[in-house]
């Protein structure tokens, strides 16, 4: 416990540290423009937590890393080759226990801080863990497509297309697979990416400080249309997600397992898209597409689904 | 007859394509002539292509390499010029043009810039630190270059005949499955990576065996110079970690070609196994780039201080922890990949440790010039070069290797930054540095510094330029391989890495006419004693260039710098009592015909040609055949001819020519050791 705290301050110190460091040696390239950089400046709990991971671990690096620089500069002017060099010269000694001792334990000694840091930040930010919150999670499920991600929404039972919605005050849970090649979700504003693979399910969790827009995208390399696969993440107060909620239910399409066919079919910076409802288990039968399993389909529409064709 | 080899495979679809064809076309004719203008083909022949002498062979791998280095910088030009302009807009590459430039990019600089330099520098310099005549291996040591040589030739004729591959330098399935990447640019990719790689395999156990076995008498481990400890790590690390490589790619290809389902989505495939097996060859590798660039700083920083190499125990301590070290570390390739939060802290903290052996290799470099008297030659002005800019690179990698951090900075052009950070200073500047200091070894003169330092200057200046933009847009959220983007806030600092590779360009130029220049005033700088900057270590030894046996005599060590102690107590330079016979091995056409059947076969494979995949592979075995039956593969230097050699050299070498071993004595103190070499 007593780490723990003192783990607390040391961090706080390097936050601090390290946040002025940084913010005043970036802008240096473009004036301050990097107010608008989502993982300097995160608009949710994960990704500041995750932030201030960088920050703090960068801070404590530089005990080592600016004697080294500045210590490199000294010594190549100070020993250098000249006529009159007045510094000492003594070309045979070749160690030091109590140099090395430093250069080895006090490295060791950052890790084990660093280390420890990182243990315990990597399971409290573990995409999957659960948000703590008193209202439930807002559940969505992510399918990655080619160039596109489909968001559905069973608490509403609608989906959308390269547009994501949710509630700001409530977490945000987001299962994720692919229908395609691997893919990476990622809303750097919020928090972490994760891959999203055909057949397997991975998940993420989020929570925004409060109503906002943000950017979203694939960050894995997926083919030709990948620069354009990006969309809106809107957090949304009360009204307003009422509002957009009927405004998806009211859509005149719905997603079925035909026209999830053709949404299935590669293109390239599609417009939103809102689904008034979607194909019964749509995600099962998605990940359901690539396991290896024989035998009879539950469903005309998983037939249609997994084999393109009824 | 020609499997899928259609007229349509020929680079008529666009100005990118044909471009590109042509300057590879137009290369390969003017090097062609050029050849035959200088009547050199015969020359070529005997003494070059058919050699087996480990230093001819280093001197080509680094001709091929700074070949490569041009091509894949070119690759690198055209991706920044296409990202500095293509805000909202396609810019002048479409995405299939793009991702062949960032795949082959990739690909060439990791396999064929990197690993054949390093192969040469190793091959050119190891034999000699260890006071050896060759490898253990002279033969297979052939072989191995005209596999990696194999595998280039792919990579530069899918620029003429059919497309790269646009999968990236990595190649993650399904993308580069079949079924989404049907052209021939995955396959070309793979042969590329499956006959280098065997080329890398087997150089890896030939270093292996010839440090082991070859050393010279009383030359123990622990005496071995730092360059020797570094390449005997890193081909360890090689003989352990490209069979991994060439398990997966040889998956990928029955992926591909005969509908295996290792990688695929559904029926049992699994993509994850690939990233896992990529990495467990990949981190590794960035080991085996960045050792043997290690061992040089470490030669060049003690000799250009004039200062033994402080902690040389703990820097093969460090080595040693580092090859080991890198197997486990793999996962931190993949955190975002969703694995349980106790694998990934593991992983996280494994590759933290790392971290601490490296920080100790920086302030043992450090030390060595603590009290020193340094001179700013290239080599000594790359190495300082790399330990600020190391640094740096090594502070963003320990962030990339906390999970939760990664998972914000995962893919983006930080990560991008980052490894560019380790592998331009810590493996390119140490192989520039190894070229500026090994040169006049190779090749009998030295090269121009004034070209050299600018070299450095443009370099370093580009490297910060073209880089440290990159690490702020990953912070602004922009992921790498993007052909095009929509935020405007992205752009200034696209155009400063623009610049950057403009920098880098020049750079590149003045590596050249460093090159020209040196070649065209040689004479000048000829380099008689084979010693040009009071070294410290055994192939200082040896003449300039070596004669083909390297030591007449082989030598005797007692302590690491065994040619600095021979010269302060006047024991270098003497002619023993008697020469004796020198087995050597004979040139053999051999290794370049496999090389060449490796690139039929890869090549065969690739169109589907099947028949010349079958004559290609037949052809193999019988040229193994013809060579394990030859009894015949060495003959011996009588040795007459060795004392005449010898003795010409020793004639040429005059007193004044030798460096002043005084220098090493601290000013006011006075020794009673002899001071100088004496002929």
């Amino acid at each position: 416990m007593g780490a723990r705290i003192a783990g607390q301050k040391v961090r706080a110190a390097f936050r601090f540290a390290a946040t002025a460091g940084l913010i005043c040696s970036l802008p240096m390239l473009q004036g301050c423009a990097l107010s608008d950089a989502p993982v300097l400046f995160p608009k949710g709990p994960v990704a500041l937590a995750e932030r201030d991971l960088l920050f703090t671990a960068f801070g404590i690096m530089m005990i080592v890393a600016i004697p080294a620089i500045l210590l490199t500069f000294l010594f190549a002017w100070r020993y250098r080759k000249r006529t009159r060099n007045t510094a000492d010269y003594a070309p045979d000694w070749d160690g030091s226990w109590g140099i090395e001792a430093v250069v080895w334990l006090v490295p060791a000694a950052i890790v084990v801080v660093i280390g420890t840091i990182v243990w315990d930040a990597t399971h409290e930010l573990d995409p999957y863990k659960p948000l703590a919150s008193d209202k439930p999670a807002f559940k969505v499920q992510a399918v990655a497509l080619d160039w596109k991600w489909l968001f559905l929404y069973p608490e509403l039972g609608t989906a959308s297309v390269n547009e994501l919605a949710f509630p700001a005050d409530r977490p945000l849970t987001i299962e994720i697979t692919s229908d395609t090649v691997m893919n990476s979700l990622m809303i750097p504003a919020l928090g972490g990416q994760i891959y999203a693979m055909a057949g397997m399910r991975s998940e993420m969790n989020l929570l925004a400080d409060g109503p906002g827009t943000f950017t979203g995208r694939n960050t894995m390399y997926s083919g030709d249309g990948f620069s354009d696969q990006h969309f809106k993440a809107y957090a949304m107060n009360e009204a307003d997600f009422a509002t957009w909620k009927e405004k998806v239910a009211g859509a005149a399409d719905v997603l079925d397992a035909k026209a999830y066919v053709d949404l299935h079919k590669k293109s390239v910076a599609d417009p939103v898209r809102y689904y008034s409802s979607f194909e019964t288990d749509l995600f099962s039968i998605i990940l359901r597409k690539y396991a290896p399993i024989v035998g009879p389909y539950e469903s005309k529409a998983a037939e249609l689904i997994c084999r393109g064709a009824a | 007859m020609l499997g899928r080899l259609t007229i349509e495979a020929l680079p008529f679809y666009s100005w990118v394509a044909m471009g590109g064809a042509a300057v590879t076309v137009g290369g390969g004719i003017a090097v062609f002539l050029l050849i035959t203008w200088l009547r050199a083909w015969k020359v070529l022949w005997t003494d070059w292509l058919t050699s087996v002498d480990h230093k001819k062979i280093g001197i080509m791998y680094v001709v091929l390499a700074l070949v490569m280095l041009v091509r894949g910088f070119v690759d690198a030009l055209m991706m920044r010029a296409q990202q500095a302009f293509s805000l909202n807009t396609e810019g002048y590459l479409p995405p299939e043009h793009f991702e062949q430039i960032f795949s082959s990019h990739g690909t060439i600089m990791i396999f064929f810039v990197a690993m054949p330099f390093l192969t040469g520098l190793i091959n050119i310099i190891v034999p000699q630190q260890i006071g050896a005549r060759d490898v253990a291996f002279p033969f297979l040591n052939s072989v191995s270059l005209w596999m990696t040589a194999a595998g280039a030739g792919l990579v530069l004729i899918s620029l003429v005949v059919g497309k790269f591959s646009q999968a990236g330098w990595t190649g993650y399935p399904p993308y580069s499955g079949v079924e989404y990447s049907p052209g021939v640019g995955v396959d070309y990719w793979l042969w590329a990576l499956i006959t280098s790689g065997v080329g890398s395999t087997l150089s890896g156990i030939n270093f292996i065996v010839t440090i082991v076995k070859n050393r010279c008498p009383g030359m123990t481990f622990m005496r071995m110079p730092m360059f020797t400890w570094t390449s005997l790590c890193a081909s360890i690390l090689i003989a352990f970690a490209f069979p991994a490589l060439t398990v997966v790619a040889g998956q990928l290809m029955l992926d591909r070609t005969l509908g295996f389902h290792f990688f695929t989505n559904g029926d049992g495939g699994n993509m994850m196994m690939f990233a896992n097996l990529l990495w467990i060859w990949g981190h590794p590798e960035v080991y085996i780039l960045v050792l043997p660039a290690f061992g040089i700083f470490s030669e060049v920083v003690a000799t250009f201080s004039r200062k033994r190499l402080f902690g040389y125990t703990s820097l093969v301590y460090a080595t040693a922890c580092i090859a080991l070290l890198s197997f486990t570390v793999w996962l931190h390739h993949f955190f975002t990949m969703g694995s349980s939060a106790d694998v990934n802290a593991i992983f996280g903290i494994a590759t933290m440790i790392i971290a601490v052996p490296t920080g100790v290799k920086i302030f043992d470099w450090l030390f060595t010039m603590y009290k020193g008297r340094i001179e700013f030659h290239p080599s000594m002005v790359y190495t300082i070069g790399f330990m600020v800019t190391f640094v740096i690179g090594g502070v963003t990698g320990v962030l990339l290797a906390i999970p939760p951090a990664d998972y914000l900075m995962h893919n983006s052009t930080f990560l991008v930054a980052h490894f560019h950070n380790m592998l331009i200073p810590g493996a390119l500047f140490g192989y520039f540095a190894g070229l500026n200091y090994w040169f006049p070894k190779a090749l009998g003169f030295k090269l121009d510094t004034k070209w050299g330092i600018r070299s450095f200057w443009c370099w370093i200046i580009g490297f910060y330029l073209a880089f440290m933009p990159l690490y702020v847009l990953g912070f602004k959220g922009m992921s790498r391989r993007m052909e095009h983007y929509a935020d405007p806030s992205w752009q200034p600092y696209l155009i400063v890495a623009g610049i950057g590779a403009l920098f880098v360009l020049c750079g590149i130029a003045c590596i050249a006419i460093q090159l020209y220049v040196s070649a065209k005033t040689w004479g000048s700088a000829r380099d008689i004693t084979g010693d040009p900057w009071n070294g410290r270590t055994l192939e200082w030894a040896t003449s300039s260039p070596p004669a083909a046996y390297n030591f007449a005599v082989l030598p005797e060590v007692t302590d690491i710098d065994a040619f600095h102690d021979m010269k302060i107590l006047g024991q270098a330079y003497q002619t023993p009592q008697h020469y004796e016979d020198i087995v050597m091995p004979k040139n053999t056409w051999v290794g370049l015909a496999l090389g060449a059947l490796a690139f039929g076969l890869g090549f065969a494979f690739v169109w589907h040609i099947w028949w010349l995949v079958a004559l290609c592979f037949v052809l193999s075995l019988v040229c193994v055949a013809i060579r394990a039956s030859d009894d015949n593969s060495d003959f011996v230097l009588p040795a007459a001819e060795v004392a005449r050699i010898e003795r010409e050299r020793l004639a040429e070498i005059s007193p004044a020519d030798l460096h002043d071993m005084r220098d090493f004595v601290p000013r006011g103190v006075a020794s009673g050791a002899p001071l100088t070499g004496t002929v």
